[in-house]
């Protein structure tokens, strides 16, 4: 299993059965491979709730999701307009929002729409979903391309939202944001303590379990 | 049709999520129109070359307001050298915004982009102890939209994710004309499946471009 996918699935053990959820572009589109489709309930903002993977002789031009990929329809799927699929996100009825990010700060910001310096053209529904869905899930990788840490101080790369991720899941860490700020709760593979410190420059706590395992070594 | 009703200078919705639901024929037929200084109202400018981005190429668009233009590079070079203006919303507040402009409000708040840079300039408000963004409505002289099927009247069926906004957009214009794939005789779709009533609607045309697997082909 590649970096990707490892926390693709680790994204998908967070989800409750029976669940509305919306996947954004990259590492959340892998998340359905770990899941039973038939218990979940996956919304996509150009249209569509009841998405479901698609064989290659059944694709239909007409029916992709937010990142224009081609998908198919689930049973009991609904189709509705664009002002109606906002709603239902910026309503609160969307559960989840896994979602990638370019940086997430110790104070629960999210930066994934724009890059300084690079001309901002586009938003998509980056800012409606941060800003409506029930509980924010952020996958990414810990560092950028560079070796950069992602889980920075404070976003240097313009915010999406005032509002707080709820969960960031990395190759290396698993983090919950708990009574104002982020827990460690989890390492993932064989990822240390040392290499997550090592890699990460925004403050966190680590949390009960991994501390017996750290005194007990 | 295009040619008696767009006029230089005016404001024109189009439909679609890139080429997904949108009206080609009628966009093709634009591009052989004289009318420039467009402000478009769309979600893209269409992909490089493609749709409305063929538009984009002929220079008649003087301004694009939409959320996602990174899907046509050349909206950027265009945007820098000082020939495009625009207006980039989130996706929820761009289709709000032409909900409301056809239901005839003049604007709403939403939490949506508060405290981000796409919130610069604009007035905030606090309801019930959460900070809001006033987003204005939006209207056009003229929406081109894509359904499925329409009717002898004017009602309007849709088709799968080439809904997206279509519908909005066809409740937020002085002038509506609807591409489709087929027109059937009144009485022939059941009133419970329309989802664009015919009011809406002010002309119907049958589509000539047609988006397929193998790209855009004509009918």
């Amino acid at each position: 299993m590649n970096m990707k996918e490892l926390i693709a699935k680790r994204a998908a053990e967070e989800l409750t059965p029976h669940s509305i959820i919306n996947l954004g572009i990259g590492i959340p589109t892998l998340v359905p491979d770990y899941l039973d489709q038939s218990k979940y309930y996956l919304h996509t903002e150009n249209g569509l709730l009841g998405v479901t993977s698609v064989d290659e002789e059944d694709v239909d031009p007409l029916l992709v999701n937010a990142g224009k990929l081609p998908v198919g329809e689930a049973v009991g799927a609904s189709y509705f307009h664009s002002a109606d699929s906002f709603a239902m996100i910026r309503g609160g009825h969307v559960d989840v929002a896994i979602l990638g990010a370019l940086q997430v700060d110790g104070n629960g910001m999210v930066a994934n729409w724009a890059i300084p310096g690079k001309d901002i053209i586009g938003v998509g529904g980056a800012m409606d979903l941060l800003s409506g869905a029930q509980k924010i899930i952020i996958t990414m990788g810990h560092v950028s391309k560079d070796g950069s840490p992602k889980f920075v101080e404070r976003c240097t790369f313009p915010i999406t939202a005032e509002r707080i991720a709820d969960v960031i899941i990395t190759d290396l860490a698993v983090f919950h944001w708990r009574d104002g700020g982020y827990e460690l709760t989890e390492l993932m593979g064989d990822a240390t303590l040392e290499e997550v410190k090592g890699k990460t420059t925004a403050g966190f706590r680590i949390g009960e379990s991994l501390l017996q395992k750290e005194s007990s070594r | 049709m295009i040619r008696r009703i767009v006029k230089s200078g005016d404001t024109i919705m189009v439909g679609g999520f890139g080429l997904i639901g949108s009206p080609l024929t009628l966009i093709e037929e634009l591009t052989r129109h004289n009318a420039d200084k467009l402000t478009i109202i769309s979600n893209n400018v269409g992909e490089a070359g493609r749709g409305l981005g063929l538009l984009l190429r002929q220079g008649k668009i003087k301004k694009a307001i939409g959320s996602y233009f990174t899907s046509n590079r050349e909206v950027a070079q265009w945007y820098n050298e000082g020939k495009l203006e625009i207006g980039l919303l989130p996706q929820g507040t761009f289709s709000e915004a032409i909900r409301t402009g056809g239901a005839g409000i003049g604007g709403f708040y939403t939490k949506t982009a508060v405290g981000t840079e796409l919130a610069k300039g604009k007035e905030t408000k606090v309801i019930d102890g959460e900070t809001y963004l006033f987003e204005k409505a939006l209207k056009a002289n003229v929406a081109l939209v894509r359904a499925k099927k329409a009717d002898t009247k004017g009602n309007l069926v849709y088709y799968k994710t080439a809904r997206n906004f279509n519908p909005i957009m066809a409740t937020a214009a002085n002038y509506v004309i609807a591409e489709v794939d087929e027109i059937v005789e009144e009485g022939e779709l059941s009133p419970e499946e329309i989802v664009t009533p015919h009011l809406y609607v002010d002309a119907i045309v049958t589509s000539q471009l047609i988006l397929t697997n193998e790209g855009v082909v004509e009918a």
